[in-house]
């Protein structure tokens, strides 16, 4: 095992360890803290799929960390309201079951990656990075001006979501569902990356016109690695707006998109653990910065500098070393 | 709707895109000269926009906080250009994206920090502060009617700096190809400090006129950038020309979009249901636009390929 396999057993190892050991303190809003951390890691998994594996930076991806949340939110809400979702042309009913609602969220943010993905990727560079923001802050203002969901206000749900044989309003309990999702995620991502799906991607991301002329189109491996990126980081959505049971138009808005290449970027790029690590590091920057002023945002700024300028690898690039084989 | 009403809103979507223009100018040129990608650009703008805001409380003169923008603005840009910007323009588009992100952190906690988070505001002055009566009867703000000539006279003097000057050719050739002028004698950072100070003067030029019109506060910039991000899209990154069709353009859309789509379809739906669908519908509009000339162009409208 390389070094690298260390870090990513020992980041899983602390991501469980801290809120057992709160659990057994009776500390439940660490347990919360480890939560996010583990959602937030989750949307970062997604991302780094696309930016990551395929190069693909995206500014938009909150629009599908959003629309993972809305598709909870408005089932969630027909249901505490007895309120079918629509009548005409079949009568859809809201749901309380937190498996429907995952499949509802993947499905929505994967058609929403689909469609802004179709266009979006006609283009690349600096072009794909600005459109990707663009459609993102399409669907920000979309949700602020629609007022059906509570527009700008958002919306409350007021019991969080059923989920067979949990109790999911047990901090602990909804920590370990988020948890066990988050490891069912990393090991197909670390499945596809070693897939032929993943190994063609990574090369288009390296070398496009090779790519091209062994027969293999960037295009629709880009489309598709967009799309379960999308679908990915829509199923954290999901998950969050349940952990808060709350969904606004700032789960959607761009500084969330900023925030998640943020735990990517700490951790380090393309890594499949990256995220992961990143993730539990801005959440700590967050309680600990946070606590000691109330102008936290500015130390993170200095901290992102310094990263992107001094060490281009995060924290993993940091303690393991140069990845193999790469580029 | 009467035909006045329809002028006045024509005027005000022909003010939003101007100013859109003093945004985008001068992101347009840092992607074109240097290959920067800078989401900093906001800040720019609303640090000229506090600087006028404290510069107009503490003097009373809108002349002085306008002078005030632009020479806060250009510092801040050259500042930070000297210190990091410059350190970005071989690094890839992620650094670049990070890397300004990061400086929006800090600009906008900063500026909390220094001017706390309440909202400043900035009096249009005394002498523009009534309606002027346009041939036709039509009553228009004077303020806004002079952010429309301003915005026309910067941008006349953008292309006259840029097609007539030895500046702008160096401009130009570097956009064209920056080892052969910096071989050719032309010290290419400086040039670039100035590219981009004077982007950002425009931005916070930009940020004072329209301080006047809303209000000044913190993360005021960002929703502009992004649209001044669907401006250059539209219009061909890298062109200026491309950036004043494009701002006009998304100007025009989003305003009229707002003023005529609810009215649109009144005519087929109930009252509320028209406002709701209407408004939803023209806030994704310039998106939509956006979405519609990639579809022809990907590269803009003056996008080089």
């Amino acid at each position: 095992m390389g070094r690298e396999t260390y870090i990513n057993i020992a980041s899983l190892a602390l991501l469980a360890g801290v809120p057992i050991w709160a659990w057994i303190v009776d500390e439940p809003f660490t347990i919360t803290l480890a939560t996010r951390a583990a959602i937030f890691a989750l949307a970062g998994v997604g991302l780094n799929l696309a930016l990551g594996l395929g190069g693909l930076i995206s500014l938009g991806h909150a629009a599908f960390f959003g629309i993972g949340g809305y598709a909870m939110g408005i089932l969630a809400s027909h249901a505490q309201s007895y309120t079918p979702l629509m009548e005409v042309p079949f009568a859809i009913e809201g749901t309380k079951s937190m498996l429907v609602i995952w499949m509802v969220a993947i499905v929505t943010s994967a058609l929403a990656a689909l469609a802004i993905g179709l266009l979006s990727l006609r283009t690349s560079g600096v072009y794909f990075i600005m459109i990707t923001l663009a459609f993102g802050q399409m669907i920000y203002y979309f949700a602020i001006s629609w007022p059906a969901y509570g527009g700008e206000d958002g919306l409350s749900i007021y019991v969080r979501n059923d989920f067979p044989g949990l109790n999911t309003l047990v901090p602990i309990q909804f920590f370990g569902l988020c948890f066990g999702l988050l490891c069912l995620v990393l090991w197909l991502m670390s499945a596809v990356q070693k897939s032929s799906f993943g190994l063609a991607l990574s090369a288009a991301r390296q070398n496009e016109t090779r790519v091209l002329s062994v027969g293999v189109e960037p295009y629709r491996l880009r489309l598709v690695a967009f799309t379960i990126s999308g679908a990915i980081t829509g199923l954290a959505g999901a998950l969050f707006a349940d952990l808060n049971r709350f969904v606004s138009p700032t789960m959607l808005s761009w500084q969330m998109s900023g925030e998640i290449i943020v735990f990517i970027i700490i951790g380090g790029v393309g890594r499949l653990f990256g995220p992961v690590i990143g993730a539990m590091v801005f959440i700590l920057l967050e309680h600990v910065l946070g606590g000691l002023s109330e102008f936290w945002h500015v130390y993170l700024g200095a901290l992102l500098l310094g990263i992107v300028l001094f060490a281009k690898g995060g924290v993993i690039g940091a303690l393991a070393g140069r990845e193999k084989a790469h580029d | 709707m009467s035909i006045l009403l329809f002028i006045e809103q024509l005027l005000n979507g022909l003010q939003f895109g101007v100013m859109l223009f003093l945004m985008s100018a001068g992101l347009t040129l840092v992607f074109g000269v240097m290959g920067l990608i800078n989401l900093a650009h906001g800040s720019l703008y609303m640090i000229g926009a506090f600087a006028a805001a404290a510069v107009a409380t503490a003097t009373g003169s809108f002349v002085l906080a306008l002078m005030a923008s632009l020479a806060a603005a250009a510092l801040a840009g050259a500042l930070i250009e000297l210190t990091i910007i410059r350190r970005l323009y071989d690094r890839d588009h992620l650094d670049q994206v990070l890397a300004t992100f990061a400086l929006i952190l800090i600009f906008s906690e900063g500026t909390r920090w220094m001017f706390g988070s309440f909202p400043l505001f900035l009096d249009v002055p005394e002498m523009l502060s009534g309606p002027v009566t346009l041939p036709g009867g039509i009553q228009y703000p004077a303020y806004r009617l002079s952010i429309i000539v301003i915005g026309l006279v910067v941008a006349a003097g953008m292309f006259a700096l840029i097609n007539r000057t030895r500046v702008g050719i160096r401009i130009r050739a570097g956009e064209a190809d920056r080892e052969m002028i910096a071989a050719l004698g032309v010290d290419i950072a400086k040039l670039y400090t100035f590219v981009f100070a004077l982007g950002a003067a425009l931005a916070g030029f930009a940020g004072a006129l329209v301080g006047a019109i809303q209000s000044v506060q913190v993360g005021m910039g960002e929703p502009v950038l992004i649209l001044a991000f669907v401006v250059i899209v539209i219009g061909g990154i890298g062109s200026v020309k491309g950036a004043l069709v494009g701002a006009l353009l998304v100007g025009l859309t989003d305003t009229m979009g707002r003023f005529l789509l609810p009215q649109i379809f009144a005519l087929f739906l109930e009252p509320s249901a028209a406002v709701s669908v209407g408004s939803a519908l023209s806030s994704m509009l310039i998106y939509i636009l956006m979405a519609g000339v990639l579809v022809v162009r990907p590269r803009g409208l003056y996008g080089v390929s």
